[in-house]
């Protein structure tokens, strides 16, 4: 390689380099400066992503780099920002909550920032090799936040779970790597597509296609993959919750759609049916299973599987206009998800301690009104009622199957959207109905920033919702 | 005027009050009375500024007037507002009958009424956007937003079962129009366009037809609601304030019929005609069967919204006769129905505020300490009944018509159900109004007040008005239902030529 290239893919790059020396950086400031020095290490890794997020939507530049393994694309570019946001709100919202949760570790921040780094190169991802490296960056950052409150039974175990269910899919995906590295002679996913388009395929590269797929799976907690989520959920620490939801879910979920339209377009009628399937189980689990959920965190988890369900719809579609709806899907998603974990995150009582019954959320209504109005608001995006966002992301994804003739997703689909509406409307009803039980402390201001700008976004949508749509048009069209 | 987007105001201007409440504090007396105001005048104003449509509207004009149209979301969805004949009433009905509901609720309703108030005036605002919406999404964008509003009035304000009836209604209804939305989805596919007036004018393929067809009428028939899918409402108009009776009763019972003339039988002209006799059926069953139920029934309420759905039946019917005068009466029975059935719950609430009790065995020989009231229960009574005079009776009588020239068993069975509404109704009236006055409960009660006055006297007015001159109505509507009409029949001629040339 060139010294040229070399640079020139080393600018594309930036935003990685950035997070990664900061990382580095940040983890000598706390090493140095010992154990209270996490208040200023959380500052500084904000303005890490922040930086490396403005020099990724700022700096111009578009291409292939490191020799194809990494690629920098306006879909990149915008799942990036999306998960960046995500990170850097997630973080944000760990502030206030550092200390009772003991988060208080200088290591914490850094470890969300290899974390939000290892999003980034997965996002990236061109080849399979970074794909596997980017996701493992990730994954094994994940690992250790979600134990990191030691003295807490249920974040310990919560942590080995994913553990141990983390690697097993990576063994999965890395098996199904290398079944698609025998049959097709190539790890990039340019080189693949040249493959399998140019012969018939063979079964091997199908059943490598379905371990890798069921990997990616795994971490967008698809069904049947998704036995982690709800425990690791409500096991780990809600800032840490509130940062799985939102980050890892946008990047396995853009790297889904990279190997599936890039990789492995020439065998769209074998995926597609994988992704059907996925999909319908994912939304009927979501919906049905959610029902029955008292602990609001868990709720969540089961909404997230049954959120994930109709982002695939889109994908499963197979189209330019699916993979739009997908991409928008996921913004709103992770906008609504965070506004409601901010919310959770706010359930605190006066006496001090952090509540996570559905239950104590009644007569919020009459005790804390912008917080029950701006609730109400997410949970009907989340049920899919316009005007508000969560209909316009429904409506994407959906008409992408429509247009695919893809009927009986689309109908299974809406079906299981009404299931799903019962549960959101008894957070509403707690909320407006009943009678307070207990009065919650006063709403720390960057909780109350969070959902606040999450309920302005879910309700603006409909005005202003144009331009997000048209850059998640301009994404999809890096495909196809 | 002619500049002005007149549309866009009407249906807007009630967040303009919205935003004033949002202002206001409602912890003392004078803070109520701050809320009641702002809301009434909010919707006197609306009210009088629509008035504006019905006098720049064109009567000889059969297509869509006051046309606004910009693109929105840049998705090929459009922020397309406009009326006609057929829908231009409607937005009239709605912004009519809003200033009685608050009115009704002036003393009846005790707490967090800030918050109901915005609930209504959003109501407002979404109900007059489905009437006005000339895109098919942009239509199922409020169709849809009306849930939010009526879930939360059902809930807060509602009777002792409130969560059950709000839960029933919210998920009943959404069940029947997610469908909706996929078929507006296929329609964009096949059409190209979200465009009410360029679907209107495409020509669905027959098979495409019978589907999309099936797919609106699952959410139009729950929304009507049409027998054997009207359960959600007696449980939503026993529980709902009395307020939110006279909206569910008055307006969003329109939403389905107007969904039908506007989307089903005019796009899909082909599969109205297929199932024509299935509607038949169901509408039949419904004004015959729930006009029975409604003769049992022991809460008042609960009697007259099983009467609505038997009202319905009439409606569905007339729409699906498909001619002049089916068409027509369809529409005269909905905006009759639509001020008779809301006076029918605004005279429950009269006693209901009263007594707290909706029972018909705990009133009884009203008409002699309540005359007055007995009397405009008396003309809502008849006009329920389809009394010649009152407007009941000129949509009842329309829609037979317009059947008679299809099927003539319909329109027979359609008019033994006439007999029933008339035993019902008039069996509630002597219950409740006539007899001695012998229950100790009932001898302290006082006539209407002056405030109760101004919400039923007018609408005593304009119901027998209606029944005695119904031109204005007409001739609002004729122009564009002629062309409705008339492109109906040529679709049915030209499938009908094209399978004789292929034999």
């Amino acid at each position: 390689m060139t010294s040229e290239l070399f640079l020139a893919s080393l600018q594309l790059a930036m935003p990685e380099i950035i997070l990664a020396v900061g990382a580095l950086a940040l983890l000598m400031i706390g090493v140095f400066s010992g154990e209270r020095s996490a208040p200023t290490v959380t500052g500084l890794a904000v303005a890490l992503i922040i930086a490396s997020g403005l020099w990724l939507v700022l700096v111009p530049g578009e291409g292939v780099a490191f020799g194809g393994a990494f690629v920098l694309d306006p879909f990149t570019r915008f799942m990036k920002a999306v998960a960046l946001i995500g990170s850097v709100t997630a973080m944000i919202m760990t502030v206030g909550h550092a200390r009772s949760e003991q988060l208080d570790r200088f290591e914490f921040p850094v470890l969300l920032v290899i974390a939000t780094l290892g999003m980034m190169l997965l996002i990236s991802a061109n080849d399979l090799l970074a794909l596997y490296l980017g996701l493992e960056l990730m994954s094994l950052s994940l690992y250790v936040v979600a134990a990191i409150n030691r003295d807490s039974l249920r974040s310990t175990e919560s942590g080995l779970k994913y553990f141990v269910l983390g690697s097993l899919s990576s063994g999965m995906l890395l098996y199904g790597m290398s079944l698609i590295y025998g049959f097709t002679g190539n790890t990039g996913f340019d080189g693949i597509a040249l493959v399998l388009a140019s012969e018939t395929r063979s079964l091997g590269v199908v059943f490598g296609l379905v371990f890798v797929l069921a990997g990616l799976c795994f971490k967008i907690s698809a069904v049947p993959f998704h036995m982690w989520t709800p425990d690791v959920y409500e096991g780990a620490p809600t800032p840490v919750t509130a940062f799985f939801a939102a980050g890892p879910k946008v990047a396995a979920m853009a790297i889904l759609v990279r190997i599936v339209s890039d990789a492995f377009l020439p065998l769209v009628a074998d995926w597609q049916q994988i992704l059907v399937f996925v999909s319908i189980a994912s939304m009927l689990l979501g919906s049905f299973a959610a029902i029955g959920q008292r602990n609001i965190k868990r709720l969540m988890a089961y909404s997230s599987i049954g959120h994930m369900g109709f982002a695939l719809v889109g994908l499963a579609a197979g189209t330019e206009t699916g993979v739009s709806g997908v991409i928008l899907y996921m913004l709103i998603y992770m906008v609504m998800t965070l506004g409601t974990f901010a919310c959770i995150m706010a359930m605190r009582r006066k006496e001090g301690d952090n509540v996570e019954n559905v239950d104590d959320l009644a007569g919020l209504a009459s005790t804390k009104p912008f917080m029950a109005v701006v609730l109400t608001a997410l949970m009907f995006s989340m049920a899919g009622i316009p005007p508000l966002a969560g209909f316009f992301a429904k409506y994407f994804v959906f008409i992408a199957a429509i247009e695919a003739e893809l009927y009986a997703l689309a109908v299974i689909g809406v079906l299981s959207s009404v299931v799903g509406a019962y549960y959101y409307l008894r957070i509403v009803k707690l909320m407006w109905f009943d009678e307070a039980t207990g009065e919650f402390a006063r709403v720390p201001g960057e909780l109350r920033l969070v959902f606040g700008l999450s309920g302005l976004f879910v309700t603006a949508y409909v005005i202003f919702g144009g331009p997000v749509g048209s850059a998640a048009n301009a994404a999809a069209a890096s495909f196809f | 005027m002619t500049d002005w987007p007149i549309l866009s105001t009407v249906t807007f201007l009630p967040l303009v009050g919205v935003l004033l409440l949002l202002l206001t504090r409602e912890d003392s007396a004078y803070g109520r009375r701050n809320i009641l105001n702002v809301s009434l005048l909010t919707t006197v104003f609306t009210f009088i500024v629509s008035l504006f449509i019905w006098i720049g509207f064109d009567n000889s004009n059969p297509g869509f007037q006051m046309v606004e149209k910009h693109a929105w979301l840049g998705t090929g969805i459009s922020y397309h507002l406009g009326v006609d004949g057929i829908s231009m009433l409607f937005v009239i009905l709605t912004t009519f009958l809003m200033p009685f509901c608050i009115l009704a609720s002036w003393h009846s309703v005790q707490t967090r009424l800030k918050e109901y108030m915005i609930a209504f005036l959003l109501l407002e605002v979404v109900m007059v956007g489905v009437f006005v919406a000339l895109d098919i999404v942009l239509f199922y964008v409020f169709f849809e937003a009306t849930l939010i509003p009526m879930f939360v009035i059902i809930g807060v304000w509602g009777g002792k079962d409130r969560v059950y009836a709000s839960y029933k209604f919210f998920l009943y209804t959404l069940a029947g129009s997610v469908l909706m939305m996929l078929a507006i989805m296929a329609m964009y596919w096949q059409a190209g366009t979200t465009d009410i007036p360029e679907l209107l004018r495409f020509n669905f393929p027959a098979g495409m037809q019978t589907w999309l067809w099936l797919a609106c009428f699952a959410a139009f028939a729950v929304k009507m609601p049409m027998w054997p899918v009207h359960t959600w409402l007696p449980d939503a108009h026993v529980q709902a304030p009395t307020a939110g009776s006279v909206i569910l009763a008055g307006v969003m019972l329109k939403l389905g019929g107007y969904g039908f003339i506007r989307i089903s039988l005019a796009m899909f002209p082909l599969a109205s005609d297929y199932f024509a006799p299935f509607v038949f059926t169901l509408s039949v069953l419904a004004i015959i069967y729930t006009s029975l139920v409604a003769m049992m029934q022991d809460d008042i309420k609960k009697l007259i919204a099983y009467s609505s759905v038997a009202h319905m039946g009439y409606v569905t019917m007339g729409i699906f006769a498909a001619n002049m005068q089916g068409v027509q009466g369809a529409i005269f029975q909905m905006l009759s129905h639509g001020i008779v059935s809301g006076a029918l719950f605004l005279c429950v609430g009269v006693i209901y505020d009263r007594l707290h009790t909706r029972e018909i065995s705990a009133y009884g020989g009203l008409v002699n300490n309540m005359p007055k009231y007995a009397v405009a229960f008396m003309v809502f009574t008849m006009a329920n009944v389809g009394l010649p005079g009152t407007s009941g009776f000129v949509g009842e009588f329309l829609t037979i018509v317009g059947v008679f020239q299809v099927n003539t068993w319909v329109a027979l069975f359609a008019a033994t159900g006439v007999i029933l509404s008339a035993s019902y109704a008039l069996w509630l009236y002597r219950r409740v109004i006539w007899g001695a006055l012998e229950k100790e409960s009932l001898k302290g009660l006082l006539d209407l007040t002056g405030r109760e006055k101004l919400i039923l006297y007018p609408l005593v007015a304009l119901t027998i008005f209606y029944g005695v001159y119904p031109a204005p109505i007409f001739d609002a509507t004729a122009a564009s239902v002629d062309l409705l009409v008339n492109n109906y029949a040529a679709a049915l001629q030209a499938a009908q030529d094209l399978a004789l040339t292929v034999h």
